[in-house]
């Protein structure tokens, strides 16, 4: 019969409606506004519904998102920032859209590179968020940011980041990245006792 | 194997003695043949051993031997690896005869060989420039031509390291200073003749009289560029009688970027970040391809658990791509945005799934040479079981039942866009597009890549070659996705998901190779060409949403103008992959 199909279809959108306010009930006011009803609303589990009221609501971010990359620096006993980043230029040499601009510095008395960045300088409005420098830095030195509101009114003077504003420091990382740092502090920590080890049976 | 190609080389040297000679460079395969001798040794492929399928179509460069060489990939619309067929002609009268009577789907593909790299093709009927503006100065895709802001041959670039000083290109370079335009030409003055040059395509077409007396008068109308039903900026030139579509062309490359020189600039490896943006839809299968491609010129191949990430990765995003077109479709048939929000719930979920395992929910850039970039984080494994095993079937079953047997879904697309299977086969349709219209064919059955030959499914077919079957076989094919996902999560082995050490710099020996997927939208094809150095010399997509526009005026004429947004919209273009 005619237009059975379409009924048929509206049910379907009949469903919905009604799973949404259902969803509504059984979370007592509680599916909105706050972290437990983001995450129901993003679970497979979820019915009804999916939208979140962006700003007021953000959804998390897992720890591999990756926008723009920011450098890592250790704050020394006297807090002091002492850079991670030796200037090896391999973050600058895998960019596939080449916005990494690298300084080395070279010491005044006898030329030679020193392992130290004298200016490190990203564009961010050429940078793809691809993650490769982060991918392939020998010393983690360089690692992929979640702040993914950048917005600025003006790009020509803001949008090309300098070593001061890339800079963060290595805690900021961890907060972000824990699973990542542990890892990576894990493998360090090794590497160094294997080092020892073979120095006490040299 | 071995021994269909050496009766094949029989077949070929000894019909043709001297004009079909095996190609012998080191690294590459396939057959030179002489440019006139071509159109005489297509046409026996294609009649006498059945390659009557052109997959790609493209040229190649070769500025140190002075030679343009065009690249045919010829398939059985029954299965196998392609045949590759050459076409050597000098570069300063780069002249070959086009493959268009006996191929038509070689029509735009050649087009667009023509336009980027200067290669003229003797016979073909409308040969114009096709991403480019008519009236551009040179062919980008030659190895003398430069960009505006051309910088150096091949990146990385010498002034980021160790002493990089930030500029902006513009800057440097600003706009006006950066253009070179042949001697005696004002650009003040000068009006772009590509109008004309494209309304005479489809001038007055004679009426075969509509049985009435009315002296009706045709109309030429240009659906697009900015149409938001043409899925972003596509134009379409159209001649009416009436309502009746009489002629059509399509006009495309309003987003081209020239994606081919770029990846020619790049490393091999700064490449995959850059496929994703060509159906920013399909990320994941886009980077498969490419890594297939340069896998095979590298010789190694990924352990087994990587090989089970990725089929899983492609084809959730197989679901999505489907999801979004079903109802991208829906919206173009009228049914404005519900029937697409319901679908893109569960897109949603597959997305949160790309961003925990690949950093990014659209741009993934999720493989590598050799393997995959991340192991999965903790719990997406038991989101991925969740999906596959209840959320994703039950999402496949509710559309079905929501759309399927829709009274006005039905009317609009049974019996409209007809293609038939020898049309499809001819103009290259490939994807849903060639097996809605009665051809079984998937690469993943008919040229297996990967591990897809230990998974058990079907090959979706729908007969009618409608956009009601397009719609169909789209819900067939994403219940077939399924199936081989929960083979694939229940299989997911443990092990390393990287081959040897990950590298930033691969070596990758000199030659040819063309790795080939089926994508969401049809076969998607990287023809790669290394001369052993950092950067491709020749780096080529076969994209299906470009070679499936062939066949849109077939589709459309006779038709009204309401039916070619819906016929549109069932082929399921992306203007990132069309345009390039």
């Amino acid at each position: 019969m005619d237009g059975t199909g379409i009924i048929k279809g509206l049910g379907v959108t009949l469903k919905r409606f009604v799973e949404t306010y259902l969803d509504d009930l059984r979370w007592f006011g509680k599916r909105y506004y706050t972290q437990e009803g983001i995450a129901h609303r993003m679970s497979p589990d979820a019915r009804g519904i999916f939208t979140i009221q962006y700003p007021e609501e953000k959804l998390p971010v897992p720890e591999e998102f990756r926008f723009i990359p920011f450098l890592i620096y250790e704050e020394g006993p006297n807090g002091e920032k002492v850079d991670r980043c030796t200037s090896c230029g391999i973050c600058a040499k895998v960019c596939p859209p080449q916005c990494i601009w690298i300084v080395r510095t070279n010491d005044p008395n006898t030329g030679r590179p020193i392992p130290a960045p004298a200016e490190f300088y990203i564009d961010v409005d050429i940078c793809m968020n691809c993650g490769f420098c982060a991918e392939y830095c020998p010393f983690d030195a360089i690692k992929m940011d979640h702040d993914y509101e950048l917005s600025v009114y003006d790009r020509f003077t803001h949008n090309i980041y300098n070593k001061e504003k890339l800079s963060k420091p290595v805690s900021y990382y961890a907060s972000i990245r824990p699973t990542n740092y542990a890892a990576e502090e894990a493998a360090r920590a090794a590497a160094e006792a294997a080092k020892a080890a073979k120095k006490a049976t040299a | 194997m071995s021994e269909q190609i050496s009766v094949l080389e029989y077949e070929l040297t000894a019909r043709f003695p001297g004009a079909v000679i095996a190609d012998e460079r080191k690294g590459y395969s396939g057959y030179l043949v002489q440019a006139d001798k071509l159109i005489e040794v297509a046409t026996s492929l294609r009649d006498e051993l059945g390659y009557d399928y052109l997959v790609s179509l493209t040229g190649v460069d070769y500025l140190p031997e002075g030679k343009m060489e065009t690249v045919y990939h010829l398939c059985r619309s029954t299965g196998g690896s392609p045949l590759v067929i050459k076409v050597q002609v000098p570069r300063d009268q780069a002249v070959v005869p086009s493959l268009v009577p006996v191929y038509p789907g070689a029509e735009l593909q050649e087009r667009e060989v023509w336009d980027l790299l200067g290669i003229r093709f003797e016979g073909h009927p409308d040969l114009r420039r096709i991403l480019l503006w008519e009236g551009f100065y040179g062919h980008p895709l030659r190895k003398d031509w430069r960009e505006p802001y051309y910088e150096e041959e091949g990146k990385p670039f010498k002034s980021r390291w160790p002493d990089g000083h930030v500029y902006r290109a513009e800057d440097k370079n600003p706009f006006h200073k950066n253009v070179d335009y042949p001697a005696g030409f004002n650009p003040e003055t000068w009006v772009p003749e590509a109008d004309a040059a494209l309304y005479a395509g489809i001038g007055k077409i004679q009426s075969s009289g509509n049985g009435s007396d009315l002296q009706t008068e045709q109309v030429v109308v240009n659906l697009g560029p900015q149409h938001p039903s043409t899925h972003g900026v596509f134009r379409m030139a159209v001649t009416l009688d009436g309502e009746t579509i009489m002629a059509l062309k399509p006009v495309m490359g309003y987003l081209h970027r020239n994606h081919e020189k770029i990846g020619e600039r790049n490393t091999f490896l700064q490449n995959m970040p850059f496929t994703d943006r060509l159906d920013y839809f399909s990320s994941m299968s886009n980077n498969f391809g490419y890594a297939l491609a340069v896998e095979k010129l590298m010789g190694i191949k990924p352990p087994e658990r990587a090989e089970y990430l990725r089929v899983i990765m492609a084809e959730f995003t197989r679901i999505c791509n489907h999801l979004a077109a079903i109802g991208f479709f829906l919206n173009d048939l009228g049914a404005y945005f519900t029937p697409v929000l319901y679908a893109l719930e569960e897109r949603e979920l597959i997305l949160d799934i790309f961003e925990a395992v690949s950093g990014s929910r659209m741009m993934c850039n999720y493989f590598r040479f050799g393997g995959v970039a991340r192991d999965l984080p903790e719990g997406i494994y038991e989101k991925m079981r969740k999906l596959v095993y209840d959320r994703l079937p039950r999402k496949i079953d509710e559309l079905d039942r929501y759309l399927t047997n829709n009274e006005i879904v039905r009317a609009r697309g049974e019996g409209v866009g007809v293609l038939t299977p020898q049309q499809a086969i001819a103009l290259s349709a490939a994807g849903p597009l060639l097996r809605a219209s009665g051809v079984p064919y998937d690469l993943r059955r008919a040229d297996p890549y990967s591990i897809y030959d230990r998974f058990d499914f079907d090959v979706a077919v729908r007969y009618h070659g409608d956009i009601y079957d397009r719609y169909l076989i789209r819900i067939d094919e994403m219940r077939q996705s399924v199936r081989i996902l929960q083979q694939a999560v229940r299989d997911l082995p443990d092990g390393p998901i990287q081959e040897g050490k990950p590298q930033y710099q691969v070596r990758v020996p000199a030659g040819e190779s063309y790795g080939r997927v089926e994508g969401p939208k049809g076969e998607l094809g990287f023809y790669v060409v290394s001369n052993g150095k950092a950067n491709p010399w020749r780096y080529h997509v076969r994209a299906p949403s470009f070679i499936n526009l062939t066949a849109l005026e077939t589709m459309c004429v006779g038709n009204k103008v309401a039916d070619v947004v819906a016929i549109l919209g069932s082929i399921d273009i992306v203007l990132g992959e069309t345009d390039r």
